[in-house]
């Protein structure tokens, strides 16, 4: 039996060049999943506030399908069902091509897609908070709709959003977790494939949750920085 | 016919307000279209793939799966809650010790992937079967549902300890100082007085994590319970029809929605006397 | 600004990463083969990530013949048939066998190998048999959508069966003892027991396979309607079978003949 530091090595005996790249995987689909979850869900928060009716149930059906469907499930079917149909559609169009839908693209989107609806709500009071003066100063000083959007209620909206968007961050890396069950190896796939082959599972399924922890601390670091700076802006304009 | 009624019939109403065509109003009817037509489409798929052989062979195994699953959420949250209190006690309690040891729980199980944690037990205990037989709890954690419930447990308590310490720190100091005024001591005080308060703010928090652990429950399919998630994923295994994740994931849809409206009419029960 | 900056950084390198894996249609003179990694000896990954085993040495081998380069994709077991079907590879060579469901949804070839299941159990277990009756109350652990499992389910239907996403993880709880028995391919099942990890465990019997659950053995799976390519395939395990490279293959790997009567 080789001991625990051999199996927490980075040499070929050990596992931590492996974990390692978990982890990168883990941090990057994370961040590629960010500003596609915070894109769509700013614009269904949008649909939600508006006062198109049409809109506004456009937006809360789709809220209500990615909130209510367990994420593992949203995974499998995006994964399997939109691989079967992206193929067929592909096939109909231009037989030959193979268009593939990884377990990162996957991920990707399905994660997306759940943050954007948590990411929505989030949106959506933060909307409320502001009140229809701030839009009319806009409107009234000749600014666009664009523009009072922009200029005027975004950078406030941001402000006002910041500890509940860093909240859905922190639950999006731990999310990532589940896409270890559709095959892409990042951090826990990679633990388990260790615990798996060295039988020593509580070590490496202990070695996940830490680097987990890490990245939450790392994480909350940052958004204190992040909410530190957006919130010196505020009080010397 | 009475000359009033011959009179308001012969007013002049202005024409009515022409709802313009703007670009939202487009937008909104092209995606409310785009929601029915993919609605049509799973109506269609699903009729189109009706299979009586396939529900007559998992109907049941469905119905079981939901059992387990609703099961283990169940006790989950109940287990949760009873473990809670005291987390939440000693987060809110001025002993340093005891303030950071609820800190650090409720760090580590919020901060960590449930998944990563169900793992943990199932696999990471499972290699310490010798010492936990020798403590005779082997039995407890050789079934991966009791194993779930566990982890589970463990998970939603951090939460839940979250929730009602948010909840008890929201009533306002002077509902304490009123109450110790007119001599309740404090147990009386925190059961007659600030709990019945707390819960109403902890309701809709309280709620949202039932909803969240009847989501994350799907993932005891990995460590083999057949919970609903487990049963669909062997029905897809065995069937290679896709259908099956699609009537998985109306049932998910309809409990999470139901449990929604439960919420929202028991909140509007007990805030009755809070409308004006 | 500089969020902003990782912003257009990670939404350009997942457009690029969707280009990247829509832009990929093979090249004539390369096939692309599924297999599982996680099924030794018959196809597994060492820890340095190459592809070793039976299979994998095949598949090497049929490409040979074909005149092409066989390159290998490593899936999941349970999602393998809905990968090829999406066109993640053309052909599945993962000891896959033949059966009447799986031939609905892809084309097989005729069978490469056939050993048959069998019983394996802690090695101070009182099992002495395989039949229905031995394992009554016992909990019995297989992977996921195989064979075996289907087996398991529809022959011990007094046990508990489990299912387990890889071979390796109802091995860790045999070895735990959170089950009682396992039902998988004999060579499996010896590979397992001949190392380390299987000491705690012993083989009990084969079991009678079933033609009507367990077919008539591995084959390769390739899309539904490739007939071109399912062809070729048998052609050149006829070719391998004839010019004695099946053998040689056979004999790294086993001690009798695995492909069976």
């Amino acid at each position: 039996m080789d001991s625990v530091w051999t199996l927490l090595s980075f040499g070929p005996k050990g596992w931590s060049d492996d974990i390692a790249y978990g982890v990168l995987v883990t941090i990057s689909l994370a961040l590629a999943t960010l500003p596609i979850g915070l894109v769509i869900g700013f614009f269904v928060a949008v649909a939600k506030q508006s006062s198109e009716p049409s809109l506004r149930m456009a937006g809360n059906v789709y809220t209500t399908i990615f909130r209510g469907l367990p994420e593992l499930l949203t995974l499998f079917v995006v994964f399997y069902g939109g691989q079967i149909a992206v193929g067929q559609i592909i096939r109909f169009f231009s037989p030959g091509t193979v268009v593939e839908i990884n377990s990162f693209v996957a991920g990707m989107i399905a994660l997306g897609v759940v943050f954007s609806s948590y990411c929505s709500e989030v949106f959506l009071s933060a909307f409320r908070a502001i009140p229809a003066g701030q839009y009319e100063g806009g409107y009234a000083i000749g600014l666009s709709k664009g523009q009072t959007m922009r200029l005027v209620v975004l950078p406030q909206l941001i402000r006002i959003a910041l500890p509940g968007l860093a909240n859905l961050w922190l639950n999006l890396l731990k999310d990532t977790a589940l896409v270890s069950a559709i095959g892409l190896p990042d951090t826990l796939r990679q633990a388990g494939i260790a615990a798996r082959v060295t039988k020593e599972a509580f070590l490496f399924f202990g070695v996940a949750c830490l680097v987990f922890l890490v990245l939450a601390m790392i994480s909350s670091v940052g958004i204190h920085a992040i909410e530190r700076k957006v919130g010196s802006s505020g009080v010397t304009r | 016919m009475s000359v009033a009624e011959n009179l308001a019939s012969q007013v002049e109403r202005p024409p009515e307000l022409r709802r313009q065509w703007t670009r939202g109003r487009i937008l909104g009817h092209a995606l409310v279209g785009l929601w029915i037509l993919l609605g049509i489409g799973l109506v269609t798929y699903l009729f189109g793939a009706w299979n009586p052989a396939l529900f007559e062979r998992y109907l049941p195994l469905y119905w079981s799966g939901l059992q387990v699953t609703l099961a283990l959420v169940g006790a989950s949250m109940v287990i949760g809650a009873l473990l809670s209190v005291p987390i939440a006690y000693a987060r809110m309690s001025s002993n340093r010790l005891l303030n950071s040891l609820a800190y650090a729980y409720v760090y580590f199980f919020r901060g960590t992937p449930l998944l990563a944690q169900t793992f943990l037990v199932y696999y990471g205990l499972g290699s310490f079967r010798a010492e936990l037989d020798a403590v005779g709890l082997w039995t407890f954690f050789r079934d991966a549902w009791y194993c779930g419930v566990f982890a589970f447990s463990l998970n939603t308590a951090a939460y839940q300890a979250e929730i009602l310490r948010g909840a008890i720190e929201s009533v306002p100091r002077g509902q304490w100082e009123g109450a110790e005024s007119l001599g309740l001591h404090r147990l009386q005080t925190m059961w007659k007085v600030i709990l019945p308060q707390a819960m109403i703010v902890a309701l809709r928090p309280y709620g949202n994590e039932f909803i969240l652990m009847v989501k994350a429950s799907a993932i005891v399919a990995i460590i083999t319970v057949y919970d609903l998630m487990g049963e669909t994923r062997r029905a897809y295994a065995q069937t290679f029809d896709f259908q099956t994740y699609i009537w998985a994931g109306l049932i998910y849809l309809s409990i999470v929605e139901a449990l929604r409206h439960f919420v929202d009419w028991v909140e509007r029960r007990i805030t009755v006397h809070l409308k004006r | 600004m500089l969020g902003m900056k990782r912003v257009t950084l990670a939404v350009s390198a997942a457009a690029l990463a969707l280009v990247l894996s829509g832009a990929t249609s093979q090249a004539q003179t390369a096939l692309k083969i599924g297999t599982e990694g996680a099924y030794p000896p018959f196809n597994n990954l060492t820890a340095d990530g190459q592809l070793v085993g039976f299979d994998i040495d095949i598949a090497n081998a049929l490409c040979e013949e074909m005149k092409v380069t066989c390159e290998f994709v490593t899936q999941d077991w349970d999602g393998i048939i809905p990968a090829l079907q999406a066109g993640k590879f053309d052909a599945i060579i993962a000891s896959m066998s033949i059966t009447p469901e799986r031939a609905e949804k892809v084309d097989f070839t005729g069978k490469y190998y056939n050993t048959p299941p069998a019983i394996a159990a802690p090695k101070d277990s009182t099992l002495t048999g395989v039949s229905k009756e031995d394992l009554a109350g016992k909990i019995v652990g297989v992977q996921g959508s195989t064979t075996h499992f289907n087996y398991s389910t529809a022959t011990y239907t007094d046990s508990e069966i489990k299912s387990y996403p890889t071979a390796q993880e109802y091995q860790l709880d045999l070895a735990n003892g959170r089950l009682d028995a396992v039902n998988d391919d004999i060579s499996v099942l010896e590979e397992w027991l001949s190392t380390p990890e299987g000491e705690c465990c012993k083989l009990i019997g084969p079991v009678q396979s079933v033609d009507s659950i367990h077919g008539p053995g591995a084959g390769i799976a390739v899309r539904k309607g490739e007939t071109e390519l399912r062809d070729k395939l048998d052609a050149a395990i006829k070719a391998i079978r004839a010019n004695g490279k099946y053998k040689e293959i056979n004999d790294k790997y086993f001690s009798f003949d695995v492909y069976g009567g």
